[in-house]
């Protein structure tokens, strides 16, 4: 049964391993968000930097999903623009991190690469962008 | 909550995990035991959670009692939203997406422990 070679080229963006995808981002939509919610209503002058890039990861994993969800041109380029920005995050903080913890006292989904979620933040743009690449749009 | 219960929720998980990872791999899509399967899961992490909301009322409660009711609906409510999208799925997808589900289940009880082990004065 070759369910995924049979699987028309043109097959909306959120099915296949997109769904797969839908669940993964939606559960660190959720987790990011959550986490930010937490940490800025509770203790936001401890560390505001990490908290307020927590709730800008939290939006960036929220139009990843909502991307995905929608699909077809539009939430293609969703999805692009935001598993984009997601990669360039976890690169940009996780070097910062790694390097020098000054600016960030407390942590974020993705400081140290997200370690703290088993690297998953790491791997996921990847995939992410991987699969929207597979999906670009072919002249018929 | 740190219980034999929650070591079974956990065992169950893992070993459904393996399963589902190995169904994928092996490109079949799950099948209507799998489904079952999956919402067994749901029955006894719906035990669990009923256990740990009655430990709620008994007294110790979780210093931080937001976040534990919050990872409380969404451990509820996980399994079954992931076999929804798996049914969604019928390919090798599927299995898949139940097998990431298994593998968030142990998490989440482990942090829903985590929480409820700091008890507020």
């Amino acid at each position: 049964m070759p369910e995924a070679s049979a699987r028309p080229r043109d097959a909306a963006l959120g099915s296949g391993l997109g769904r797969v995808l839908l669940l993964v981002y939606g559960v660190f939509a959720l987790s990011a968000s959550a986490r930010a919610l937490v940490q800025i209503t509770t203790k936001f002058g401890e560390a505001p930097l990490a908290y307020l890039l927590s709730a800008f990861a939290g939006l960036v994993y929220i139009s990843a999903t909502v991307g995905l969800a929608i699909g077809g041109a539009r939430g293609r380029l969703i999805a692009l623009v935001s598993c984009s920005i997601e990669l360039l995050g976890v690169l940009v903080v996780g070097i910062l991190t790694t390097a020098d913890a000054g600016d960030f006292p407390d942590d974020t989904v993705w400081s140290h690469f997200g370690s703290g979620y088993g690297y998953v933040p790491l791997v996921l743009p990847f995939i992410g962008l991987w699969w929207i690449w597979r999906h670009r749009p072919r002249p018929a | 909550m740190n219980g034999p219960l929650s070591v079974a929720t956990i065992v169950v998980a893992l070993v459904l995990a393996v399963w589902y990872l190995l169904r994928s791999a092996l490109n079949r899509a799950p099948s209507r035991y799998d489904l079952l399967a999956a919402a067994a899961l749901t029955v006894l992490v719906a035990v669990l959670l009923a256990v740990a909301v009655i430990g709620l009322f008994d007294g110790e409660r979780p210093s931080d009692t937001v976040t534990f009711i919050g990872y409380l609906i969404t451990t509820i409510a996980f399994t079954p939203v992931a076999a929804y999208l798996a049914r969604l799925e019928p390919t090798r997808w599927g299995s898949l997406i139940l097998g990431v589900a298994c593998l968030v289940i142990p998490v989440l009880v482990l942090r829903l422990q985590q929480i409820a082990s700091v008890t507020g004065a």
